[in-house]
């Protein structure tokens, strides 16, 4: 077992692991300031901020030899022997020098810099810098550049850490940005005639680690310390990343990729980032309506919610079609309601949007072409179920439709239904449709039910790769709306509120799919891969 | 923090001196600011003013924790660069400032509007000390009234009128002669 010494700890590794000193800090605690380290890129050991002393210890005699100059401690891996010396007087005065040097030339903007209260150069300064600026210099204006269509770059603050080049060339694999000049003039430019327009690009604000790169839609929105972030689960694609959605009073303000090194490391797309929009829209519905001679009319929860299980319980082939964004706790609770009225009911799966082909990047991420987060947790839970592969929506509308109350689930952020669905579905006596916006079917509707976006769900999802992903409610839906769970939760005559974590204990009981899914679910999720369950054809 | 903290000191109160366990003494020395005051009555008048119908003078104008104002800059364009540390520092939370991109090349970002609701104030003055820029600051003016709710919510323009008003009788104060403006 190979061991290493830090600040006199010893610290033993695993046979093959390979950490670097920043790595091996942060395991026991010690934080190693870096600006252009970042475990995802490569290594340039370019900013200076980690320096530290190190050393060898010798196995026989156990003397230690230390290194008169100081290294970089992301670029030194923590091999056997090796010493490290992270608070020594001659670290702290290396810290403070490299803190005066990047502020030599920083305009000290902060009152206007989006970055202020999340910036590496204000919270490293403020522990490793000197109390009192000696150079010269009022705080000034940072010129600024526009770097693409979402991103722009302010100059003058840039500390040169290059994470976003190394981003561009390395994971995004686009290499738009490079760095023009040398020495003290060194600046991020862009190769001219490409803009940085990547579907990545959004990802360089994140990891900017001062307020360089501003993202043009969250720029002056609102102050960082004023965001409160929730850990969710991306709902745009069927990769399922895990995001922090940063909200200030149920308005959702950003979204930022939160680590997840199982599905999809550091990175969002730009569209998962931008993706939120639908959540605040304002022709959302609101509330419950029903349709009475040919007028919509409003009516309360409680009134509807008998109507359903009346008409439901009634009726003599009833059909529950599933959104591929219901959580796979909402899917069992609808297909087990569904089940509990007789052996005729159909359930389908509702229509699974999609947008060419998946795309992958070359630092490995990828984007999938199905744009909804759920498609495979709602065939396991169905099959896991009834047994059953559940029918594609249009398998069922081409073998005619023969059931008779239609309960149309949804949380679509732009609907995938047309007229021609609309058309199929004439023969329904009662359809009922739970989504957010107005689209063709739904103006058929009997009865339609205010959903709620992926955001304000809760429950799990299991992405593309089998990958379930448990999460609790990244803002509050408006009032009057409510989400499928809380629905069939309380048609299913479930006492107290609806709790996504004792439905997965029962899934993970019950189920032969949800096995691996056991609560308490870890932060990066569980995979259900090996569980294997029968495949259906997608069709969009 | 919990009464077995390591951090906390424990002290004993001093013991009381044989004049203090007498009483009388302290009691004839708080007496006497209160002749103090009784004098000066007889000689020099009331130390109370009957207002409204007299205006008490104000010792320090510029010290005084009245209505806020907006200072504008030399180019008459409004101070403020909406950093929102007024609004952060506010224990009342009175203060409301949507932020955009200013229209001027010089300079970034600028409050689109600026609200504080003088009824939820509580002139602690917090949100001058925390302005960068000296852009908020409290006036002498302490009569502060209105008809209805409404009224009392000041927006930037009004803000900004009572800078006009005041600006010649209490100049604007800088305290950090610098900040990005």
């Amino acid at each position: 077992m190979p061991v290493v010494w830090i600040d006199g700890r010893e610290v033993e590794l695993a046979p093959d692991e390979r950490l670097n000193g920043i790595e091996l800090a942060a395991r026991v605690g010690i934080d190693i300031p870096h600006y252009c380290w970042h475990p995802g890129l490569s290594v340039v050991a370019s900013c200076r901020m980690c320096l530290v002393e190190t050393g060898r210890r010798d196995p026989q005699t156990g003397e230690v030899q230390m290194l008169p100059k100081l290294v970089p401690a992301c670029q030194t891996p923590a091999s056997d022997g090796t010493v490290f010396v992270t608070d020594s007087d001659k670290v702290r005065q290396a810290r403070a020098m490299v803190e005066e040097d990047l502020l030599l030339r920083h305009p000290v903007d902060c009152p206007i810099c989006d970055k202020a209260g999340e910036c590496r150069l204000q919270d490293y300064y403020f522990e490793h810098g000197r109390e009192r600026r000696r150079a010269d210099i009022k705080p000034f204006h940072s010129r600024k550049r526009e770097l693409g269509p979402t991103v722009r770059l302010f100059v003058d603050r840039c500390v040169m850490c290059t994470r976003c080049v190394r981003f561009c060339r390395e994971i995004a694999g686009s290499s738009e940005l490079y760095v023009e000049h040398r020495g003290a003039h060194e600046e991020i430019e862009v190769f001219p005639g490409f803009p940085l327009e990547n579907p990545l690009a959004g990802n360089v604000v994140d990891l900017c680690p001062v307020g360089a790169l501003a993202d043009k839609d969250f720029l002056y929105q609102q102050r960082v310390w004023f965001l409160r972030p929730r850990a969710h689960v991306c709902g745009g694609c069927a990769t399922g990343c895990s995001i922090w959605i940063d909200q200030n009073q149920d308005r959702i303000y950003r979204i930022r990729p939160r680590e997840n090194r199982q599905v999809n490391d550091w990175w969002i797309c730009d569209a998962g980032r931008y993706g939120w929009k639908h959540v605040h829209d304002a022709t959302r519905w609101i509330e419950p309506a029903m349709r009475v001679d040919e007028e919509w009319k409003s009516a309360g929860w409680s009134e509807v919610l008998e109507e359903l299980d009346r008409r439901f319980r009634a009726a003599a082939r009833p059909a529950l079609v599933l959104s591929p964004f219901l959580t796979v706790e909402e899917a069992y609770l609808a297909v087990r309601y569904f089940e509990g009225l007789g052996e005729a009911s159909d359930i389908v799966l509702g229509p699974v949007p999609r947008e060419g082909e998946d795309q992958t990047f070359p630092g490995g991420f990828t984007i999938a072409a199905e744009k909804c987060p759920n498609r495979r947790g709602i065939e396991r839970v169905v099959q896991g179920v009834t047994g059953r592969v559940p029918l594609s929506w249009s398998e069922w509308l081409e073998a005619g439709i023969e059931a008779d109350c239609v309960w149309i689930t949804g949380g679509y952020p732009s609907a995938p239904f047309g007229e021609s669905d609309a058309e199929s579905l004439s023969q329904v006596s009662w359809l009922v449709v739970q989504d957010l916006f107005d689209h063709p079917v739904a103006a058929r509707a009997d009865l339609r039910l205010p959903s709620v976006a992926w955001a304000e769900r809760q429950g799990a999802y299991v992405n593309a790769n089998d990958h379930l992903q448990a999460f609790s409610w990244g803002v509050r839906p408006p009032v009057g709306c409510r989400s499928e769970g809380q629905v069939f939760w309380q048609l299913g005559g479930r006492k107290r509120l609806y709790h996504p974590n004792d439905l997965l204990a029962e899934m993970a009981e019950t189920l032969e799919g949800f096995s691996a899914a056991r609560p308490p679910i870890a932060e990066t999720g569980v995979s259900l891969a090996g569980q294997r369950i029968e495949e259906t054809e997608v069709v969009g | 923090m919990k009464p077995d903290d390591p951090a906390i000191r424990w002290i004993d109160p001093p013991e009381l001196t044989l004049s203090e366990q007498l009483y009388l003494p302290l009691f004839a020395q708080g007496l006497t600011t209160t002749m103090r005051h009784w004098k000066r009555t007889w000689t020099e008048g009331p130390v109370t003013v009957s207002y409204p119908d007299e205006e008490p003078t104000i010792g320090n104008p510029l010290n005084y924790r009245g209505v806020h104002r907006l200072n504008r800059d030399e180019q008459g364009r409004v101070q403020c660069v909406a950093c929102f540390l007024c609004a952060t520092a506010c224990p009342a939370h009175c203060i409301d400032i949507v932020a955009a991109e200013s229209p001027w090349p010089d300079r970034d970002k600028y409050p689109e509007s600026f609200t504080i609701d003088e009824l939820r104030c509580i002139f602690c003055g917090m949100c001058e000390e925390a302005c960068p820029v000296d852009a908020i600051e409290l006036t002498s003016l302490y009569n502060l009234t209105g008809r209805s709710r409404e009224e009392m919510i000041f927006d930037k323009e009004k803000l900004l009128s009572v800078y006009d008003k005041t600006k010649d009788s209490e100049p604007m104060q800088s305290r950090s002669g610098g900040g990005a403006s």
